[in-house]
């Protein structure tokens, strides 16, 4: 190591982070720390204005990210990230809202919102950080799990047919849809970069470990065996369509960018179709010597 | 001499091995001291061997290690370091 | 703890509403109309919802006005995103709103707790009809009037007004928002059916003379500023929003004064007491009830929204017959005015508590009456209103005590 240090070498991801709630609570060998490097770096890349960047999350292991990022920070209920974020983007144009949630959270029981915010394009980024399980209650299968996979509730192994999530988004209309893995540190950060520029509905799945209960309980190792594994099934693909992008059990990962084009977001499509019904707003000064009476009429 | 070098915050260390694993030129190895927590940070074995890509800083996804570029030694790397690019 | 809340601090930072929001004029409009107008007033630009009947006028009027003052409506595709999206756009800086009524109640649960929890001022109209489930969709009931207070998991102290007509309408939903932002809780402004679809005459006065209560901003500068920390004696904090520069930290998980999740007794203690604490500082600005002919009654009629109406016609029958009878109108139901009904109670022979519900309200004034007095129940699963003969024959009963 080298004695030039401490004092002098700082790692810039740490001015991005609350680097008060360091140590994170996230398992050793869960890759959604390293996730969030791909980001930071992504974000230091674009020079990200980190004053209109907030972080809207759901629960779940994943939906932890935002408390670690020095931005606002929301986080919200079980599934409703995306609607949330929804009404803050279009309440407020210019900030730039990004939802940082897990696969449980954005495609199974928020699911709907998925949908529904793609088919608006409403102007937003989704990092799905997708560790096929419902990690933070302990366990239990996902839409994401994949067959035959030990889960809390799938204690014979499971028999549903999985998600192809960049499917899903892809057919609902979003106009950015990329997945990687946590390997693809480097492919990731582009990613992210790349799609932090775009305006619509962005989509970026993430297949990331889960040692202590995905792993641990299919005897797949640990979270660095997952990982390798990762890395061994990957196939980068860009450009392919997204109904042959399946993630075969054992079998190939298709990774790349799948979708990349571009359409008119919610915003702009209102203003387009309302024309003259739509009056620009702006804020009246503030009023000075407030001594209004509590005026509540013939209450 | 070596054209960059890591440091480690090995109270943050988890000892997940994913740094070991990807750094390009192997130079890192679990240590056998422990952290406070009971788990075994990285340190560098082959310093000569490091390039300061930061691939260890960019697995790890606990913010324990970061890697560097030797400002002094190349021009090159100097610049490299700079605009953050890495290998 | 200081036993009073700061006594003038909500007059002192009143403004008046924004003239170009505001449409003044003398109008002839159903409530779902009026209580859109009152949003407006308020300064509300912004709004999420999900058609449902009886309220689904409320957003169909919104649909049309918002854009008018730059602000906009989303359908949502369903109300558990309805209930969240407005939280979006009230912590985006804005005043927002829903409107819906039983079963978009019910699904919307969570989220009001979420602004319980998050101290997220907004407000949730809920124009009801005949339940429980798919119920009577067109008709007029008053039974949600529990769940407005309980129908989310865990302790919260919502507001709730009842306005009892399409005038009423407008001013309580001015006030809705403002009461709102004053305390920052969710608030309930529990209409009916009737009172909804009725058509009468509604005057908006001029912007100036409606005052509206502001977003409270930080004073403090980012990096000095908790989010959940900047309170004075009403215990009511702060609010930074969304881009403004304070790296606030939003959580429904049970939180300290910096909005970071603590999860022990002591911080679910301090948090969830201060939520309490807050609007029981503010009692005596809280209790709202139309009082009449209290002074020597024998009988008050304790009603809310279009019961009250009705309960009217039989007041006036009651006083003619020669019976002293009282008026006791609640326009605000929660927090339940106790202090008030426990200084009636023992100066009455009963309390008649007509109601379109199997008796909700009426478990408060009973607790609340301590035994002093009767406490009579006239429920009605709804439909339609109550006779107004047959809540004169409980005023008779009550008298005869």
């Amino acid at each position: 190591m080298n004695a030039l240090t401490e004092a002098t070498i700082h790692n810039p991801v740490e001015d991005l982070l609350r680097m008060d709630r360091i140590p994170s609570i996230w398992c050793p060998g869960c890759g959604i720390g390293t996730t969030v490097n791909s980001f930071a770096h992504a974000l230091m890349r674009n020079h990200t204005d980190m004053k209109k960047l907030i972080l809207v999350s759901g629960i779940g292991c994943s939906g932890r990210v935002g408390g670690y990022i020095g931005t606002d920070h929301f986080h919200t209920t079980h599934g409703r990230a995306i609607p949330f974020a929804t009404g803050m983007s279009l309440a407020n144009p210019e900030l730039n809202v990004v939802v940082y949630s897990g696969d449980g959270d954005l495609v199974s029981i928020g699911g709907n919102h998925l949908i529904h915010a793609a088919r608006r394009n409403v102007n937003l980024l989704v990092i799905c950080v997708n560790n096929m399980i419902y990690a933070m209650t302990g366990g239990q299968a996902a839409a994401t799990t994949p067959p035959a996979a030990i889960s809390s509730t799938t204690p014979y192994g499971a028999f549903e047919q999985d998600i192809n999530i960049p499917q899903l988004v892809d057919a609902a209309g979003a106009v950015y849809v990329a997945r990687w893995t946590a390997f693809h540190v480097k492919q990731l950060e582009t990613a992210i970069s790349e799609a932090l520029k775009k305006r619509g509905f962005r989509f970026i799945e993430v297949v990331t470990p889960c040692p202590t209960l995905f792993q641990r309980r299919n005897n797949m190792g640990d979270g660095l065996a997952a990982m390798k594994n990762y890395k061994e099934r990957s196939k980068t693909r860009n450009g392919a369509p997204t109904n042959e992008v399946a993630i075969q059990p054992g079998g190939e990962i298709i990774v790349g960018k799948f979708v990349d084009r571009e359409r008119l977001d919610y915003l702009t499509l209102m203003r387009n179709r309302l024309g003259t019904n739509y009056h620009e707003w702006v804020d009246a000064p503030p009023q000075t010597g407030s001594e209004a009476e509590e005026g509540c009429g013939e209450c | 001499m070596n054209r960059g070098s890591v440091i480690v915050v090995t109270e943050r260390c988890k000892g997940c091995g994913f740094c070991v694993e990807f750094c390009p030129t192997h130079v890192l190895k679990l240590s056998s001291a422990f952290n406070a927590k009971g788990y075994h940070p990285p340190h560098l074995v082959d310093a000569e061997k490091c390039s300061g890509c930061n691939l260890c800083g960019m697995y790890c996804p606990d913010f324990a290690i970061f890697g560097y570029r030797e400002p002094q030694l190349r021009p090159a790397a100097q610049t490299q370091s700079q605009t953050g690019k890495e290998a | 703890m200081a036993t009073t809340a700061e006594p003038m601090k909500s007059q002192r930072e009143m403004q008046h509403a924004d003239p170009r929001a505001v449409l003044t004029g003398t109008h002839f409009m159903n409530g779902d109309a009026a209580a859109c107008e009152g949003a407006l007033s308020a300064g509300a630009r912004f709004a999420a919802g999900y058609p449902i009947t009886p309220s689904t006028e409320v957003v169909e009027r919104f649909a049309m006005r918002a854009p008018q003052v730059g602000g906009l409506f989303i359908q949502m595709e369903d109300e558990l995103a309805a209930s969240i999206t407005l939280q979006g756009m009230v912590w985006a800086g804005e005043k927002a709103f829903t409107a819906t009524s039983g079963p978009g109640y019910s699904l919307m649960m969570e989220h009001i707790g979420y602004a319980a929890m998050t101290e997220t001022p907004c407000v949730f109209f809920n124009v009801q009809r005949g339940g429980p489930s798919t119920g009577l969709p067109t008709l007029p009931a008053q039974g949600d009037m529990m769940q407005a207070r309980y129908g989310t998991h865990g302790d919260i102290c919502p507001i709730a007004l009842v306005p009892n007509s399409p005038q009423e309408c407008f001013w309580l939903a001015v006030r809705a928002f403002n009461l709102a932002e004053q305390f920052r809780v969710p608030v309930m402004v529990m209409m009916d059916e009737c009172v909804g679809h009725m058509t009468e005459k509604v005057i908006i006065p001029k912007a100036e003379e409606i005052a509206i209560y502001p977003r409270r901003h930080p004073t403090k500068e980012p990096g000095k500023f908790l989010a959940y920390g900047e309170y004075g004696e009403d215990l009511v904090p702060e609010m930074a929003c969304a881009g403004e520069g304070y790296k606030i930290y939003v959580t429904g998980m049970t939180h300290d004064r910096r909005g970071y999740p603590l999860g022990n007794a002591d911080a679910q203690r301090a948090l969830i007491t201060r939520h309490f604490e807050k609007l029981r500082r503010a009692e005596d600005e809280l209790t709202q009830i139309d009082e009449d002919h209290m002074e020597d009654a024998d009988v008050a009629v304790v009603s809310y929204g279009i019961t009250s109406r009705v309960a009217e016609r039989a007041i006036q029958l009651a006083r003619a017959k020669g019976i002293k009878v009282g008026r006791m109108r609640l326009q605000g139901v929660w927090p339940f005015p106790e202090k008030r009904f426990r200084a009636a109670a023992p100066k009455l022979k009963a309390f008649v508590v007509p109601e379109l519900n199997m008796g909700q309200i009426v478990l408060e004034v009973e607790r609340c009456a301590g035994g002093h007095c009767q406490t009579i129940s006239l429920p009605h699963p709804g439909g339609t209103v109550h006779r107004p003969l047959d809540i004169l024959a409980a005023i008779e009963k009550g008298a005869k005590a």
